[in-house]
């Protein structure tokens, strides 16, 4: 059954792949989505006897390649952390194929979709139980690609085909930090298990590792190498220019792949190898303030956008910030709470996305929405449920997941834990402005649609609405009915799967930090639905006026160019390297430089040589002679003085003269 | 048993010299005859995949016939696991050349099969020769029949400068090879490979051999300074030239090295490795970058090779075991890959006769198989998991991170610039509108051609997912080689 979960979805796709012409528009849909709902079945199964009843599974297929001690096979682990992300992915990968039932019914394109959707979900099931770094690393890359066909699948629009070549490139420089990361924790384990180097990892604690001739601590640099990684996949500062513009692609693959389940791979793995990130406290410091500065960031940057899906996106951009802090503190459990809380209430505000973008006719645009709320009654409620949950009112999921992140980065009480608690905090008033306005603008504020696409404005239909509904469903009680499961005192519900250093626990600690630093988050959060309310709705006054002034210009474009990231990288890496690969390598060198040594330069040397010797060929009697002449003397006076010169002809000498040449320096 | 190798040796020449007795006008039965001939050679190369013995490094297969018994040299020719896939490699891609020039090849039909059949016959001797100088004769011949492919049947009037230029680069560096030659035949009286494995160098003159060796095997490779008839021979040559050029011929370079090179000059390889990293390093990032601009569709798989290629040394050099499996195993994954992929261009070349990326444009509309095939093809090049570059590219890594970090990490950067010039060229032939240059000549692949693919695609997966199978018969093979020379140095 272990397996099914994973080979079903593979399943799916062969046949949609392979006979998606024969099944049509309504038999491909309906195969795939049966094959991801039977696995997302058996993945509640497998939860229930893995993670509740406390039963480890352990699958060892085949070997894939093995060389001397390097040793990769296909084996599949299913412990705590994997089950939960099985129920994440294969439950969220359902709603979204039914979802996608209805939303691409009109695509002429449909079963293609449904088959990459399929093989995203194959893939990621692969990260998420692989029992050692390089099958991780088979599903990471896959669902790069996945990602990179599901973001192109309109392929005939050029933005898409930018973001896609984009996300593909971005997440290749994670992929080889993770890479390299892989390939040292070999060299130093000689193993790529993930049973045995984590049950080695304390022993190689204070091992050190020359890299570019300096010494490091060796698993702080393997860990600092893995988080490359995790840092393309999971969009963190830095490489998270792709997660924006992967918003190209159609909207339930926004809402799969780019908030619930492919970008928590990143976080995933910190999760997963908390054993060696434990015993590297100095990476540590890097996880947490990278995830504070993005959390920061994105949540900055998403208040000035005006894309509906953008504004997600850079939301789901500062969540995974919150995340991948909350790994940094040590606090996996929380992290991946926070993960699967994200995956239902990001999903949601997704697809809800796609149902406003699917009835305003295909209308992205928040300005050019608004009054939708008396048009998409029940959208808007999800979407306000949604909502409520990322901001972390209280008592919905995000609550217990996000407020708990913030306290236990206070109770640290470290530099790196003050900081990381601060930028977070400020993050949540940006959170919930950006999470207001994008309500006030899209439903609530004055009129600016078009009317022609008013008239067929219809609310989500069945297939649309359901996902909507029970993920609506999750994002209200799954943080409540979890809590005490996953992050609850003294829980034995992550056995061996996740692992914290004695020394690092903090639930307790944060019990027992100051009460106003526990209601700044929601203080904050109030704080931020207020200027919402003031800058679109009420105020507009206050808003033309800092609109207009000269710094708030300047921030807003500054903001809105999201801290020109992008610009530094065309301007700093792609463009002096396309330089260099033409103007350098191939005009001035291989072109010029080779070929001037080379056959160029040797036809032009041996035709005019050519030339000076038919010259010579004059015909006159007393150039001849005159050649002879010479000739003859220097022959005779060879001849004459041989004992003189057979020291320079004898050919051994040479020889030996050359080879001392070369080679005395170096002996 | 022992004389199958002779067989599958000769077997393609002898049905060269039977086609030349077949009239010219016999075009049908010339290329059934060709066809057929070159696949019974693959199915009995097969069979030595199947009576190969995993647990030995011997030389097996091994047969000796006195060829100048006056000079101690003897026509004597063995397998290992090192050689073994080659040989598979090289009597699997001639039947798939014979095949792509089935219909695009109309004038001398005659010469062109029995040009292939002779490259294959010299191909295999060269993977199979245990004599030092008969294996500089085949090294050499095997430009014979390729400068004609190039200079007969490409495709422009350039042909002839690349022709020249191919033949003078690999001729130049292997005069050196001769002279390298002579000095070993002269200090032990033998050319014998075996003998010659047990037989001592002084450090001095192994730095000199070693260093002849390298002129000769780096242009074939290619590496940097030397690599640039690559490009224009690809260019130049028809597909199947162009598809053996890349699957075998560059592998001539490199299995020189881990045959020749390496285990008689050891400590020569050592001392020369830092050279070699540096190359290597040079090569990967240069020549990718350079890939990123090229607006010609060979160029940019040519290039892509030279980046491989870089790779390849790299691990060689790294001379412990995984490097130099992983080496093994990504010379025969890229005789796959870069030939598929020099196949996909020929199928658009044969419909529109253009080779420039910007007259292409959102292929997928017109061709989805062939779109399909070439997304395989591409993931194959930028060395995604469960294609097979992956697994070789991987292993050269692990190898030389635990010799140098430092240069693993540089090579690593071949990841990213892999990843961009192969999606970028994917992107910009297969996605995006459709271009109007061509648009009554695109037409999917036909079943000629799918089947052609067929065969690559089912290889490409299969090396990817399940490797063991290659790796296993090279085990014990590397372990030798590794452990020679270490015993010798």
């Amino acid at each position: 059954m272990y397996l099914t979960i994973l080979f079903l979805p593979l399943l799916g796709f062969l046949l949609a792949a392979s006979g998606g012409r024969f099944f049509g528009w309504r038999g491909t849909p309906l195969i795939t989505t049966f094959c991801v709902f039977l696995s997302s079945l058996f993945s509640f199964i497998a939860f229930y006897e893995v993670g509740i009843a406390g039963s480890p599974c352990y699958i060892q297929l085949a070997p894939w390649f093995t060389s001397e001690f390097f040793d990769a096979t296909w084996g599949f682990m299913f412990d705590s952390l994997t089950v939960v992300m099985l129920v994440v992915v294969t439950f969220v990968s359902t709603l979204v194929h039914i979802y996608s039932i209805s939303y691409m019914s009109e695509d002429p394109h449909l079963p293609r979709f449904m088959s990459y959707l399929s093989i995203f979900t194959f893939f990621m099931l692969m990260l998420v139980t692989a029992d050692n770094f390089i099958q991780l690393f088979f599903g990471w890359e896959g669902v790069g690609l996945a990602s990179y066909l599901l973001i192109n699948f309109w392929y005939t629009r050029l933005q898409a085909n930018k973001s896609a070549i984009k996300a593909m490139l971005v997440n290749r420089v994670g992929d080889f930090g993770l890479a390299l990361g892989i390939i040292a924790t070999f060299s130093l384990f000689k193993s790529v298990d993930f049973a045995t180097v984590f049950a080695c990892s304390a022993h190689f604690a204070e091992n050190s590792f020359i890299f570019f001739h300096l010494e490091w601590h060796a698993l702080s640099l393997i860990c600092a190498l893995l988080f490359v990684g995790a840092v393309g996949k999971s969009a963190q500062l830095g490489l998270h220019t792709w997660l924006p513009d992967a918003m190209e692609g159609p909207t339930p693959v926004s809402a799969l792949i780019h908030a619930a389940t492919m970008v928590t791979a990143g976080v995933f793995m910190i999760a997963r190898c908390s054993p060696l990130f434990e015993q590297a406290p100095q990476t540590l410091i890097l996880v947490t303030v990278t995830g504070a500065l993005t959390a920061f960031f994105a949540a900055t940057t998403g208040v000035v956008q005006n894309d509906l899906k953008r504004v997600i996106a850079y939301s789901t951009c500062s969540q995974l910030g919150y995340m991948v802090f909350a790994c940094g503190i040590s606090q996996y459990a929380v992290g991946v709470f926070h993960l699967m809380n994200h995956a239902f209430f990001k999903a949601l505000l997704f697809l809800s996305a796609g149902a406003v973008i699917h009835a305003l006719a295909d209308e992205q645009d928040m300005r050019k929405m608004g009054g939708t709320i008396k048009v998409l009654p029940f959208t808007y409620s999800m979407m306000f449920i949604g909502s409520l949950a990322l901001i972390g009112f209280p008592f919905l999921t995000g609550f217990y997941s996000k407020d708990v992140i913030l306290e236990v980065a206070y109770a640290k009480y470290t530099v790196a834990g003050t900081f990381t608690y601060w930028l977070g905090a400020v993050s949540a008033l940006f959170t919930s402005y950006y999470s207001f306005r994008l309500l006030f603008l899209t439903f609530i504020g004055p009129v600016n649609s078009l009317k022609d696409s008013l008239k067929h404005v219809h609310d989500a239909p069945f297939l649309m609405g359901f996902p909507l509904f029970l993920l609506a469903f999750g994002s209200i009680f799954v943080g409540y009915l979890a809590k005490d499961m996953m992050i609850g005192m003294g829980t034995q519900f992550w056995g061996n799967a996740l692992f914290m250093g004695p020394d690092h626990g903090l639930l307790v600690e944060s019990e027992y930090i100051p009460q106003a630093i526990k209601y700044i988050p929601i203080l904050f959060s109030f704080l931020g639905f207020l200027f919402a309310l003031n800058l679109n709705l009420l105020g507009a006054s206050f808003s033309y006026s800092l609109k207009t002034s000269t710094f708030g210009r300047t921030l807003y474009i500054f903001l809105n160019k999201r801290w020109l990231f992008d610009k530094m990288y065309t301007d700093f890496v792609a463009l002096p390297a396309l330089f260099f690969g033409y103007n350098v390598s191939f005009k001035t060198l291989d072109k010029g430089l080779l070929e001037i040594v080379g056959p160029a330069g040797v036809i032009q040397t041996v035709s005019q040589g050519g030339r000076q010797l038919r010259k010579m060929q004059s015909g006159l009697i007393y150039h001849y002679a005159f050649i002879m002449l010479c000739s003859l003397t220097f022959l005779i006076a060879f001849v004459g003085l041989w004992d003189f010169f057979s020291f320079f002809v004898e050919t051994h000498l040479y020889f030996i003269a050359a080879t001392t040449l070369v080679f005395s320096a170096d002996s | 048993m022992q004389s199958l190798l002779s067989i599958i040796l000769l077997f393609p020449a002898l049905g060269g010299l039977v086609l030349l007795c077949v009239p010219n006008s016999q075009t049908r039965l010339i290329r059934i005859l060709g066809l057929t001939i070159s696949f019974i050679t693959f199915v009995l190369s097969l069979l030595l995949w199947v009576f190969f013995d995993h647990s030995t490094a011997k030389f097996q297969f091994v047969n000796a016939v006195d060829w100048l018994p006056f000079l101690n040299m003897h026509f004597y020719i063995g397998i290992d696991g090192i050689s073994l896939f080659f040989i598979l490699l090289t009597t699997f891609l001639v039947p798939f050349c014979l095949l792509v020039g089935w219909d695009s090849v109309q004038k001398n039909v005659k010469e062109y099969f029995i040009a292939f059949l002779f490259l294959e016959s010299f191909m295999l001797a060269v993977f199979c020769m245990l004599d030092l100088l008969l294996f500089y004769v085949f090294f050499e011949s095997v430009l014979l029949p390729m400068f004609l492919i190039i200079g007969v049947w490409g495709s422009r009037e350039r042909k002839i400068r690349a022709a020249y230029q191919f033949f003078l680069y690999t001729l130049i560096g292997s005069l050196f090879m001769l002279l390298a030659i002579l000095l070993i035949y002269f200090q032990t009286g033998t050319t014998d490979l075996q003998v010659l494995f047990v037989s001592e160098f002084s450090l001095q003159r192994q730095l000199l051999l070693w260093f002849a060796f390298f002129a000769s095997f780096a242009v074939k490779v290619p590496m940097i300074p030397v690599h640039i008839w690559l490009p224009e021979a690809h260019v130049e040559a028809p597909t199947s030239g162009s598809v053996i050029l890349a699957g075998v011929l560059l592998k001539l370079g490199t299995y020189g090295f881990v045959r020749y090179s390496i285990p008689l000059f050891p400590e020569a390889s050592v001392y020369f490795t830092p050279l070699i990293y540096t190359l290597s390093i040079i090569g990967v990032i240069y020549a990718s970058l350079t890939t990123l601009r090229q607006i010609d569709l060979k160029k940019i798989i040519a290039y892509s090779s030279v980046a491989h290629m870089g790779f390849v040394t790299l691990g060689l050099f790294s001379l412990n075991i995984q490097g130099i499996e992983g080496a093994l195993f990504l010379m025969l994954s890229h005789g796959f890959v870069a030939s598929a992929l020099f196949l996909c261009i020929g199928v658009l070349y044969d419909r529109t006769h253009t080779r420039l990326v910007k007259y292409y444009g959102g292929l997928v509309h017109v061709m989805p198989l062939f779109s399909v095939f070439f997304l395989i093809f591409t993931m194959g090049n930028l060395s995604l998991p469960g294609t097979s570059s992956f697994v070789g590219e991987f292993l050269i890594l692990v190898g030389v991170f635990q010799t140098n970090p430092f240069v693993a990490t540089f090579a690593a950067t071949g990841m990213i610039l892999g990843g961009a010039y192969s999606i970028w060229l994917y992107n910009r032939v297969v996605f995006g509108n459709l271009k109007p240059f061509f648009i009554d000549t695109f037409m999917d692949v036909n079943r000629r051609e799918f089947f052609i693919f067929l065969p690559f695609v089912f290889c490409v997966l299969w090396m990817g997912f399940y490797p063991e199978v290659f790796l296993e018969p090279m085990h014990t093979s590397v372990a030798n080689l590794v452990q020679h020379g270490q015993w010798r140095g």
